[in-house]
């Protein structure tokens, strides 16, 4: 319907909608994350949810401590190699659609204990990540940034055409291999269908330029 | 003669019923459960409704924070501290702090130890009452009790940023002292908090503690004798609610406590009721430090003149170093072989430590009260698997 | 309290243990006592028990990596060389076998004094890496031990519950030992380590063999300037 016309109805009282428009205002105002702490970042979504910062106010303050009831995982926290099939077993078992935040630096990339042995680098090796907040641990209001883009994200879904959300695209997978316990790493050690090793060029003077070959499932869902 | 060596070793416990081992059921609570304080695990054999056996699992956290530091400088570690126990990060600075000071024999100056003293207390404050708040959430008051601990929490976490820049990961203390001064009109800020932060214990106290329901859960419940305490190695407030008087910050001396007069609460029937009052009784104690500590802070240099942070390099040798952190006994153990990385790094972790006698705690009980037990023993993950 | 002391009572008491002073150099003055694996649990039992010693707290165990170390030295030898006694100088390489050291740090509830350190070693690293377990005297050694045993490998004889505490039970390595190496798993490290560094590198000419051509030119017309600086950044 024309912007116009729209506009004139519900100056006199009608209301008019579609509905996508319909369908993604449900969903983004009634966001529930997992009730799933990892590390210290866990602390700062605790704090977040708490009556200073008050998520309630983007209607998510119902964090739902089974997968089942949760459409939004927090990644909050350090995911080491021991607990890494078990986030990838709660997100296959979260119903779509479902968002993922990767909060802080360890969620990213293994942050400040990347060199660790037992520390995944970056949950996005194996589940597709939606919004990335860097930091360590990003304060409340980064969450809480992160929570509107990702309510931005899902307002401009479309719910028809090539670039439809994962959801309701019967050929995008909506479970990932949950990775096993090895001898010496997991197996395997990344999903190369939801991430590809980036290629990194280093000069000299220690400036670094990282060139990422998105995996072509991500790049479809984000828009 | 390993038979008679295990005085403290619990009695047998009689069947609860003739339930054969088929009827048993074996269930794993976490490590996604809202209520083990974070990635904990713990599979508990049941008997209806009664816990015949529970081993904890442990390792979902385990971040190398020990290996990774053998490849660090001295000082590259100290943010890596602030991460273990990530609710109290200054304490456990001040733990690191001291052990490279007793390795390397290094003066504090006076006015950054009173520094280290109010950060700490207040720490511990903060710890406590967020403890108290996230064990009546585990026992299923959801919501005001964290709530309230968590708005007194703000306050303190304000005055740490005001002091050194970030709300939880600090990174305050330095070898030798403090990193920065206080601001102006810190110490007023911090004044007032203190003074407001009895009234909130009034409120959380009146509001808690005759609770009948909350007695109910925790009278009785979870007992530890004061000689497995003692042989089993807890410390901090899990020891003192068994009876076991053993305060670091009066046995050890360190820093400056000798010159505070507070007294050591001590628990007479070691049930999670008895170590939650502790932490009460901690509470009111530690203001008490800190209303000393905030009247006679000197003036003076934050830390050793002396000190050099490029290139420092403690002799070869070894110390072990250790406080009272708000979990209780933090120690450092750290082996120097006269390079910039030290040889050996290893964290004493109280909740780690603290976590062997669950199993005895929690046998015998009902499955709803291993939470109320585990909120009480106050872990948090990053210190027990580091 | 003073070490000697402590040392000529528990000899009396535990006849037959050989326990020596460690001197610790530095100055937190934290010197220790090496015990033998076969008198340890006796020696231990008296520790906590003796009247005047009563040290009830078994705080802290922790284990220490010792790898083996390769000297090389000349030696100079007298060798028949075609028939003639002559001079030689020969390469002789001395292999001393490392090994695995556990720590007790004990305190006195009872007493308020401490810390004692106990020290024990083990052979070597890998057959023999086997010590008596102090668990039954203090249960506080418990998980400890247990983590020793995960992150070091020493098997503790008389442990109770003698399991991988923080790694998976299929994990084989012992990554707390100085020679473990880690997966090779990360695609680049800001850090400005020098092992770091190594891997980083080694890890960015694998990735650079395995691109396609066309990228390979590209990068490896960098391949010098595409190397991080040794020992930049701190
Ligand atoms: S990013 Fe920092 S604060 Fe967050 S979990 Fe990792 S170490 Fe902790």
């Amino acid at each position: 319907m024309d912007e116009k016309l729209k506009n004139e109805l519900s100056r006199q009282g009608i209301f008019t909608t579609s509905l996508q428009e319909l369908y993604n205002w449900g969903r983004t105002s009634s966001l529930w994350p997992l009730n799933f702490g990892l590390a210290c970042c866990a602390i700062e979504m605790i704090a977040t949810t708490m009556a200073r910062y008050d998520m309630a106010r983007f209607g998510a303050e119902v964090f739902r401590p089974s997968p089942r009831q949760a459409d939004l995982m927090i990644v909050a926290g350090t995911v080491t190699k021991k607990m890494a099939p078990q986030v990838v077993r709660l997100y296959n078992q979260m119903p779509e659609p479902k968002y993922v935040i990767s909060m802080g630096a360890c969620a990213i990339s293994g942050g400040p204990f990347k060199q660790g042995y037992n520390v995944l680098k970056g949950i996005d090796r194996y589940i597709p990540v939606d919004i990335y907040i860097p930091g360590c641990p990003p304060r409340p209001e980064a969450l809480l940034d992160a929570f509107m883009e990702l309510q931005k994200r899902i307002d401009r879904q479309q719910l028809t055409g090539a670039d439809r959300p994962r959801h309701l695209n019967a050929d995008e997978p909506s479970e990932f291999p949950v990775p096993r316990f090895g001898a010496h790493d997991l197996e395997p050690a990344n999903n190369p269908n939801v991430w590809k090793a980036p290629l990194v060029q280093i000069s000299q003077t220690g400036t670094s330029q990282t060139v990422l070959p998105q995996a072509g499932t991500d790049e479809s869902r984000n828009n | 003669m390993i038979t008679d060596a295990s005085p403290a070793a619990q009695p047998e416990l009689e069947p609860l019923s003739e339930t054969s081992e088929e009827q048993l059921l074996e269930i794993a609570m976490g490590p996604q459960h809202p209520s083990t304080h974070g990635v904990f695990r713990m599979n508990v054999v049941l008997d209806g409704e009664h816990v015949v056996r529970l081993k904890p699992v442990f390792g979902y956290l385990h971040r190398n924070h020990e290996k990774i530091a053998e490849s660090e400088t001295y000082l590259g570690s100290m943010p890596y501290t602030d991460r273990l126990d990530y609710m109290c990060p200054i304490t456990n600075n001040w733990a690191y702090a001291l052990a490279v000071e007793k390795l390397a024999g290094i003066q504090v100056p006076e006015r950054a130890e009173y520094l280290r003293v109010i950060v700490g207390e207040l720490t511990r404050l903060q710890n406590h009452a967020c403890l108290i708040g996230f064990l009546m959430q585990d026992m299923g008051s959801s919501g005001t009790p964290l709530m309230y601990a968590f708005r007194e929490r703000e306050k303190i976490l304000d005055l740490f940023e005001s002091l050194t820049g970030a709300r939880m990961m600090c990174n305050y203390m330095r070898f030798g002292g403090c990193r920065v001064d206080m601001p102006a009109g810190w110490l007023e800020q911090a004044q007032n908090v203190v003074r407001e932060f009895p009234r909130f214990l009034d409120e959380y106290e009146n509001l808690l503690v005759s609770n009948e329901i909350l007695m109910e859960r925790t009278q009785g419940v979870g007992v530890l004798s004061k000689e497995l305490a003692i042989n089993a190695g807890m410390s901090g407030p899990m020891a003192r609610a068994s009876g076991v008087n053993y305060d670091i910050r009066k046995v050890d001396k360190y820093s400056i406590y000798e010159r505070f007069a507070f007294r050591v609460p001590l628990g007479a029937h070691g049930d999670v009721y008895d170590r939650y009052m502790i932490r009460f009784l901690e509470m009111r104690e530690s203001l008490k430090i800190l209303n000393e500590a905030m009247r006679d802070i000197p003036a003076g240099p934050i830390v050793d003149p002396k000190m050099r942070i490029r290139g420092f390099r403690p002799k070869p040798g070894e110390a072990y170093g250790r406080i009272e952190s708000p979990k209780g006994e933090l120690g450092f153990y750290l082996i120097s072989n006269g390079s910039l990385n030290p040889y050996r790094y290893r964290v004493r972790p109280p909740s780690l430590i603290n976590l062997t006698v669950l199993e005895d705690l929690c046998i015998g009980q009902n499955v709803a009260d291993v939470v109320a037990i585990l909120g009480s023993v106050d872990i948090v993950l990053g210190e027990v698997d580091r | 309290m003073n070490l000697e002391t402590i040392k000529s009572e528990l000899e009396a008491a535990v006849p037959g243990c050989r326990l020596e002073l460690v001197a610790n150099p530095s100055p937190s003055g934290q010197h220790s006592l090496r015990i033998d694996a076969a008198h340890a649990v006796a020696v231990a039992v008296c520790l906590r028990d003796a009247p005047g010693l009563r040290f009830d707290l078994c705080s802290n165990v922790t284990g220490i990596d010792w790898p083996g170390k390769q000297t090389t030295e000349k030696v100079k030898l007298r060798k028949l060389v075609d028939g003639t006694q002559q001079e030689v100088e020969e390469l002789r390489t001395t292999t001393t076998p490392g090994s695995l050291e556990v720590v007790y740090h004990l305190f006195s509830i009872e007493k308020k004094h401490g810390p004692i350190v106990l020290r024990m070693s083990t052979q070597d690293r890998d057959a023999n890496a086997h010590l008596p377990s102090l668990t039954p005297v203090w249960r506080s050694a418990e998980l400890q031990e247990r983590e020793i045993f995960d992150l070091f490998g020493v098997v503790f004889d008389g442990h109770p519950d003698l399991r991988r505490l923080l790694m998976w039970d299929e994990f084989v390595d012992h990554p707390m030992r100085r020679d473990y190496v880690g997966p090779d798993d990360y695609e680049y490290e800001p850090t400005a380590h020098d092992e770091v560094l190594r891997r980083a590198n080694q890890h960015l000419s694998e990735a650079a063999a395995k691109l396609p051509s066309e990228a390979v030119g590209n990068q490896q017309s960098e391949t010098d300037g595409n190397r991080l600086s040794e020992g930049g950044g701190r």
